[in-house]
């Protein structure tokens, strides 16, 4: 039976805990929210691309962006929702990148729709800009095999989890996720990388996630 | 009242893992919060959790509240109307009564805090002896419609301090310094929140003379205008035209809050010819307002505005069917049709309490996916995790901070 390979340097699991800042910036109408989102700083974006994978980790598959919410579900435009909600952010390897996807996808809509410049928001349901501010912590858990590995995987927080996968890559701008940087770089091993950063994890769960992972590695432990 | 650990079967080791990591990066900081009243109303009730379980936590928190006399708390709850947007006559003499008390406070009371977490506008004035420590504003009421009178008058004050904290993005609004947005949350091991056994939830039905052969629905709120009890008798007349049901109108009054009793004996009176509404009075009885809640099939949360609406979560918490105004915080708590209703109107709500009354199976669904909500989202660990992270902002201007 092959054996476990020892990584020369452990895997440090992280956690990232957010707070979120208020900007006193509001939208009533498209225009003003492409407006907004050209000028808000990249925090953002972050926010509100990301915030419902954590706060409604029990809905699956989970689910829009805050810009596709509001203009579906406030304004209506649901042509525009889906083309929002369908922008692929595994593609974009930066903020910055996401968010001009995002601004060019509404600057199109308005030109063919010009129409949708007319739509108000309700005063209470005015698009309201929030920042997303990280705290990044390391925890206590450490692991220098893919046993070791998964062991952690099963008792680390979502917040853990979510770290590594999604801010890792797009807000700390890194190639892949860290499970797969780290599967590669210090084990060696780049089929399981590749099995690693090859799905789509925003179309998960956290929980569901978190399983599809320990499971992918299971696969490999002797 | 129960220790941190006592948690962990319902949130997980790793959660609490991470508050105390938190702790221990806030060692050495003495966190003082000042607010007016000690028993009464949300801000106590959360104050009284949240203070034993920071210092468990390792984090050095103290509690303090300032004086203040009727008069002061009459102009006090004007401006709390105020700036929930209700016309109020504000004189000058107000301002005045309210800068005099707020001055014998400053001069008595001593802000020793590395921290100072001033919580609502009574005692906001203290920032006046803001040195060199840091000074939160915690804003636990609906402002996003206020009086610009009152408004004006504190935003003179709030931009003294280093960060502001608001329970909905709604309540936001340009200010020179920092807005986090922070919502309250609930103990699920408090008296009002564990899970009762039924023979308490019957002795305490028995007590008030309710009996279980028709539907119960019940608001449970302090009896203040804004939380609109009238409105609520009036959604349970229209409601009672189709289907026999109850009603209980149950909550306290806070200190500070000198117009409870008047409210409460305006609703006696509405209510006073139909036996099927119990009006109930009950003075910081936590288990019995959470048997009232196990006892319910629905809870209503009408208010006219409402800083966040803990009884929302509080019922969604015991998986309960809820039809709430779309107000203040509470659509963070409910997603419509997903996690209870949401109405605008008595006429919105007596539809969607029929509704509900009529479809058990979607009731029970919707106070289902309302408990994982508030699981996931409003308890208490998440709170302490929140206002640990808001300290350590103090400290740490940026978007991404590297705690390592």
């Amino acid at each position: 039976m092959p054996e476990l390979i020892r990584a020369k340097e452990p895997f440090k699991f992280c956690t990232r805990l957010h707070l979120s800042e208020l900007t006193g910036l509001r939208a009533t109408t498209l225009g003003q929210l492409l407006s907004i989102i050209k000028e808000v700083p990249g925090s953002c974006i972050y926010h509100h691309t990301h915030r419902f994978l954590q706060q409604h980790q029990y809905l699956s598959p989970e689910p829009p962006n805050d810009f596709a919410y509001w203009v579906t579900d406030t304004l209506g435009e649901d042509e525009l929702g889906e083309r929002l909600v369908s922008i692929d952010t595994l593609q974009y390897s930066t903020i910055r990148d996401l968010r001009e996807k995002i601004a060019s996808t509404i600057e199109g809509y308005l030109i063919d729709n010009p129409l949708a410049k007319m739509k108000f928001a309700r005063l209470e349901e005015e698009f309201h800009f929030i920042k997303s501010v990280s705290f990044i912590l390391p925890t206590n858990y450490i692991a220098y095999d893919l046993k070791g590995f998964v062991e952690v995987l099963k008792k680390i927080t979502m917040d853990s989890i979510y770290f590594h996968i999604f801010e890792a890559r797009l807000r700390l701008e890194k190639p892949t996720n860290d499970f797969a940087l780290w599967i590669e770089n210090s084990l060696g091993d780049k089929k399981l990388a590749n099995s690693l950063s090859s799905f789509d994890p925003y179309t998960s769960t956290l929980e569901d996630l978190r399983k599809k992972i320990i499971r992918i590695i299971e696969r490999k432990i002797p | 009242m129960a220790k941190i650990d006592e948690y962990i079967p319902l949130v997980g080791q790793s959660v609490i893992d991470d508050l105390i990591l938190l702790g221990e990066r806030l060692k050495g900081k003495v966190i003082q919060n000042i607010n007016s009243t000690p028993v009464g109303g949300g801000v106590a009730e959360i104050l009284n959790r949240m203070v034993p379980l920071l210092r468990e936590l390792g984090v050095d928190t103290k509690w303090d509240v300032i004086k203040g006399g009727e008069q002061f708390f009459d102009v006090t709850k004007k401006f709390h109307n105020a700036l929930h947007g209700r016309a109020e006559a504000i004189n000058k003499r107000d301002f005045e009564i309210f800068m005099e008390t707020s001055q014998q406070n400053i001069e008595n009371l001593d802000t020793y805090g590395d921290i100072v977490f001033i919580h609502d506008p009574q005692p906001i004035a203290m920032v006046k002896k803001k040195t060199t420590n840091k000074w939160l504003w915690r804003c636990h009421i609906d402002v996003s419609n206020p009086n610009e009178k009152v408004w004006g008058f504190l935003v003179d004050f709030i931009n003294q301090y280093d960060s502001a904290v608001f329970s909905a993005p709604v309540f936001s609004r340009k200010l020179p310094i920092r807005q986090f947005l922070i919502s309250p949350s609930i103990d699920p091991l408090s008296d009002k929140n564990i899970v009762l056994p039924q023979k308490i939830v019957d002795s305490v039905l028995r007590k008030y003379d309710i009996k279980k052969d028709k539907p119960i629905l019940t608001q449970i709120s302090r009896f203040d205008r804004l939380k609109d009890p009238i409105g609520v008798v009036e959604t349970y007349l229209q409601v009672k035209k189709y289907i026999n049901c109850q009603l209980i109108l149950a909550g306290g009054t806070a200190e500070d809050d000198p117009e409870g009793f008047k409210v409460l004996e305006e609703v006696k009176e509405r209510a006073k010819n139909d036996p099927d509404i119990h009006v109930l009075l009950l003075s910081q009885n936590d288990l019995e307002v959470n048997a009232l809640q196990w006892a319910s099939d629905i809870i209503i949360q009408k208010s006219l505005k409402e800083g966040f609406g803990l009884t929302v979560a509080e019922a969604l918490w015991k998986a309960k069917p809820v039809v709430a105004s779309n107000v203040g915080g509470i659509p963070l708590q409910i997603k419509h049709k997903y996690s209870g209703l949401l109405c605008h109107s008595v006429q919105g709500a007596s539809f969607a309490i029929k509704q509900l009354l009529s479809s058990p199976a979607y009731a029970k669904k919707l106070g289902e996916n309302g408990r994982e909500h508030i699981k996931n989202n409003f308890l208490i660990t998440r709170h302490l995790r929140d206002y640990m992270l808001l300290f350590l902002s103090l400290y740490h201007p940026e978007d991404v901070v590297h705690l390592c």
